[in-house]
C-alpha cells in the first residue's frame, strides 16, 4: 500500500492499520512512536521555557510601558494594564528629543556601518586571495585587533583627538593643536582605517567567506582578460553578497546599541544609546524641578519609564531583526566559521 | 628561463595587489592602535597632565601600577571578581550553547522561530541596553527586598534546601546554583555561539551517523564519538569568543571603574594602567587556555 493511498484513509481506517503494523513488529512500533513522542513533549517544554526565559524581559517592559502610574502598585495588576495610557511614552520622548535622536542614531549607524563594511570587505579580500610577503604578521595583527579591549587604548585615543595633529604639520601652520573632540570626524577616520568596533570580526567574517570561493574562477576571469580591480568587482562581490549584508547588519545593529565609542567620540551629538542611559536622572529632576515633587521619582515609575525608554531605543531594531531574520542568521552559518 | 621571470612578475604583482587591498587596515593599524597602544603604554608609567595646552607627561616608574594593585581598594578586587564571573560566565555558555545547537540542529515544527527568539538577544541586549538593565541600582535594591521576602519559596531554592541539607552542599555546588540563578544571562549571551555550534553541526554529513548507526552505535555513542570530534575546533572558536565579549563587555566593573578613573578623577595614568594589567590577565589567559584547547581539537581533512 503506498503512502498516498494511506492519507487518503479515514482516521478509523488508519488507527486499525497502525494497530495492524504494531501486532506484526511485536509492539516495537508502538515503543517507537511513543519514545518519539516523549522526546518531542520534553523537547517543547525545554524550548518554550527557554525561549519564555528571552522574551520574558521584553514583554514585561511592553507591558510596564503602558501602565498608568497607579497601575504600577496595583497587586491586582501584574502585565495587562487597567488603564491603557501614552504618557510615558510621550514623557521618555521628550526627555530622549526622540525625533532627533532617532535621526541622528539612524545616519550615524548607517553611514559607519557601510563604512566599515566597505573597508573590511577590501581587506578581507585581500587577505584571501592575494599572497605577499609578511601576510601571517598582518594577519595575526587582525587578531590583536580583535582581542585587544578598546578600553585599553580609550586615554590614549581620548588625548589623541583632543590634540589631534597629522605627523606634526597642522601645528606647523596654525601653531596649535585642534580638538576634535565631539565631532564626528574622528569616528569616521578610524572607520575608514578599519579599527571602529568590532571592525576585526568582521574583517575575519569576510575573509573567511572568500577563501571559500574556487580558484578556477579567478583563473577563469584572469584568462578572459579580468584585471585584479575587475575580478573583485564583477565576480567577487556579486557572491559574497549575503556575508556582506550580514555583516552589514550586524555593524548597524552594534554601533546602534554601542555606548563606549559613542561616548568616547560623538559625546556631542544626541544618540539613541547615550540618551537612553540618562532617562532616570532626568526623570527625577523633572520630578523635583518641573512638578516640584518633594520626593522626586518614585522607584517604580522611574523603572517604568526607563523600560519605555529602552523599548523605544530597540523597536527599530527588532523591526529589523524581524524584516532581515534570515539575512542575520543565514549567511553567518554558511560562511563557516572554522579556525 | 623567461618563462619564469614572467611568473615572478605576476606573483610580484599579485603581492602589490595584496597590499593596496589591505592598505586601509594597516593604515589604520599603525595610526589608531599601535600609536595609542604604545602611548597608553607609556602614560601609564607616568603622571599625566592636562593644560590647554597640550599633555605633559612626568614619568613614575612603576607608581601607577603600585597604586592600582595595592593603594586602590576596588581595583583587585574588581578585576578578581571579574575574572572568577568570565570563567564561570564562559563555561556554562559553552555548554548551554552546544546543548542548545544539539537541539535546534533536529527536525521539528517551528524550528526558525525558536532559532530566531534565541538569535534575538544578540540583536537587543547588546551595548547600553545590557547596562541599562544590570546598572539599575533601584532596581537592584528592590530586587534585594524581594528575594530576601521570597527566600525559600522559589522551586530552585526549595531544592537548593534539599541537596544543601542532603549533605552536597560544597563550594562547587554554590557555583552551580549561581549559574542556574543567572541562566537569563547564560542564554542571551550565547546567542552567536549557538549560530557558530549549529554551522559546524549541519556540515557533518549524514551518512556518518548512518554508517555509525548500522554498526550498533546508539546515539549517545555516535554524540560523542562523531558529533563532538567533528565540532571540537568550534569549542575552541566559541571559547575565545566568549570570553572576549565577556571581558569587553562595557558592564563589567573593571571597564566602569576604568572609565570613571579617567572621566571623573581625570587620572589617565592610572586608569591606563588598569586597563593594561586587565588586559594582560585576558591575553595570558585567552593564550593558556587556548593552548590546552587545541591540544584536544581533533581535525576532519
Amino acid at each position: 500500500m503506498s503512502k498516498t493511498n494511506t492519507a487518503k484513509l479515514s482516521l478509523k481506517e488508519r488507527n486499525r492499520l497502525y494497530w495492524e503494523r504494531n501486532r506484526k513488529s511485536n509492539g516495537y512500533l508502538l515503543k517507537k512512536s511513543m519514545k518519539k513522542a516523549s522526546v518531542s513533549i520534553c523537547r517543547f517544554i525545554l524550548l518554550f521555557g527557554m525561549c519564555f526565559l528571552i522574551l520574558q524581559p521584553i514583554l514585561n517592559k511592553i507591558s510596564i510601558s503602558f501602565m498608568a502610574e497607579g497601575d504600577l502598585y496595583d497587586p491586582m495588576i501584574v502585565s495587562i494594564p487597567e488603564h491603557v495610557t501614552a504618557a510615558n511614552y510621550k514623557l521618555a520622548a521628550t526627555f530622549m528629543h526622540y525625533g532627533e535622536t532617532l535621526f541622528n542614531s539612524f545616519i550615524i549607524s548607517l553611514t559607519i556601518a557601510i563604512i566599515q563594511i566597505a573597508m573590511s570587505t577590501l581587506v578581507g579580500y585581500g587577505f584571501a586571495r592575494f599572497e605577499f610577503p609578511f601576510k601571517k604578521f598582518w594577519f595575526a595583527c587582525v587578531m590583536l585587533v580583535i582581542i585587544i579591549p578598546p578600553q585599553t587604548i580609550s586615554t590614549a585615543l581620548h588625548l589623541h583627538f583632543t590634540y589631534f595633529d597629522i605627523f606634526g604639520l597642522i601645528k606647523l601652520f596654525t601653531g596649535g593643536t585642534i580638538s576634535l573632540r565631539g565631532s564626528v570626524l574622528p569616528y569616521y577616520l578610524m572607520s575608514l582605517g578599519c579599527m571602529g568596533l568590532k571592525n576585526g570580526l568582521y574583517i575575519f567574517m569576510i575573509r573567511q567567506f572568500f577563501r571559500t570561493i574556487p580558484k578556477e574562477l579567478e583563473e577563469a576571469a584572469y584568462v578572459d582578460g579580468c584585471g585584479t580591480l575587475k575580478t573583485f568587482v564583477k565576480i567577487m562581490l556579486p557572491d559574497a553578497k549575503p556575508i556582506l549584508t550580514s555583516c552589514f547588519l550586524f555593524s548597524f545593529v552594534w554601533q546602534w546599541t554601542d555606548g563606549f565609542y559613542s561616548k568616547l567620540f560623538l559625546g556631542s551629538i544626541p544618540l539613541l544609546s547615550t540618551k537612553v542611559t540618562t532617562i532616570g536622572d532626568q526623570l527625577s529632576q523633572y520630578m523635583l524641578v518641573d512638578l516640584k515633587a518633594g520626593a522626586g521619582a518614585s522607584i517604580g515609575y522611574t523603572n517604568a519609564i526607563v523600560a519605555t525608554g529602552t523599548l523605544m531605543t530597540i523597536v527599530p531594531l527588532i523591526v529589523l531583526y524581524l524584516f532581515a531574520q534570515k539575512g542575520f542568521v543565514e549567511s553567518l552559518s554558511s560562511s563557516g566559521i572554522k579556525m | 628561463m623567461k618563462k619564469q621571470k614572467k611568473l615572478a612578475g605576476l606573483q610580484k604583482r599579485k603581492a602589490i595587489a595584496g597590499y593596496i587591498f589591505i592598505l586601509p587596515f594597516i593604515i589604520g593599524f599603525l595610526a589608531f592602535l599601535v600609536k595609542p597602544l604604545f602611548q597608553s603604554l607609556y602614560m601609564s608609567f607616568c603622571e599625566v597632565q592636562l593644560s590647554g595646552k597640550g599633555i605633559t607627561n612626568v614619568f613614575l616608574g612603576w607608581g601607577n601600577y603600585n597604586e592600582a594593585l595595592t593603594v586602590d581598594v576596588n581595583y583587585t578586587r574588581f578585576v578578581t571578581e571579574t575574572f572568577t564571573k568570565m570563567c564561570i560566565n564562559a563555561l556554562a555558555i559553552m555548554v548551554f550553547s552546544f546543548f542548545v545547537a544539539l537541539i535546534l540542529n533536529q527536525k521539528f515544527k517551528g524550528r526558525a522561530l525558536v532559532r530566531a527568539v534565541f538569535f534575538l538577544p544578540v540583536i537587543i541586549s547588546s551595548g547600553v541596553v545590557l547596562g541599562i538593565e544590570y546598572n539599575n541600582a533601584l532596581l537592584s535594591s528592590v530586587q534585594d527586598v524581594i528575594e530576601k521576602e521570597g527566600a525559600g519559596t522559589g522551586i530552585s531554592d526549595a531544592i537548593k534546601n534539599i541537596l544543601m541539607t542532603s549533605g552536597v552542599g560544597s563550594r562547587l555546588f554554590e557555583e552551580v546554583f549561581k549559574i542556574i540563578d543567572g541562566i537569563y544571562d547564560v542564554a542571551i549571551s550565547s546567542g552567536i555561539q549557538i549560530i557558530i555550534f549549529l554551522s559546524g553541526l549541519q556540515t557533518i554529513s549524514s551518512s556518518m551517523y548512518e554508517a555509525a548507526a548500522i554498526e550498533g552505535c546508539t546515539a549517545w555513542e555516535s554524540l560523542w564519538k562523531i558529533t563532538f570530534p567533528m565540532v571540537s575546533s568550534l569549542f575552541l572558536v566559541n571559547w575565545i569568543y566568549s570570553i572576549i565579549d565577556f571581558s569587553m563587555r562595557s558592564d563589567n566593573s573593571v571597564m566602569s571603574h576604568v572609565s570613571m578613573t579617567m572621566g571623573a578623577y581625570l587620572d589617565y595614568g592610572l586608569a591606563s594602567a588598569m586597563a593594561w594589567c586587565y588586559f594582560l590577565v585576558i591575553i595570558v589567559f585567552i593564550g593558556i587556555t587556548s593552548l590546552l584547547i587545541s591540544k584536544g581539537v581533533y581535525y576532519y581533512e
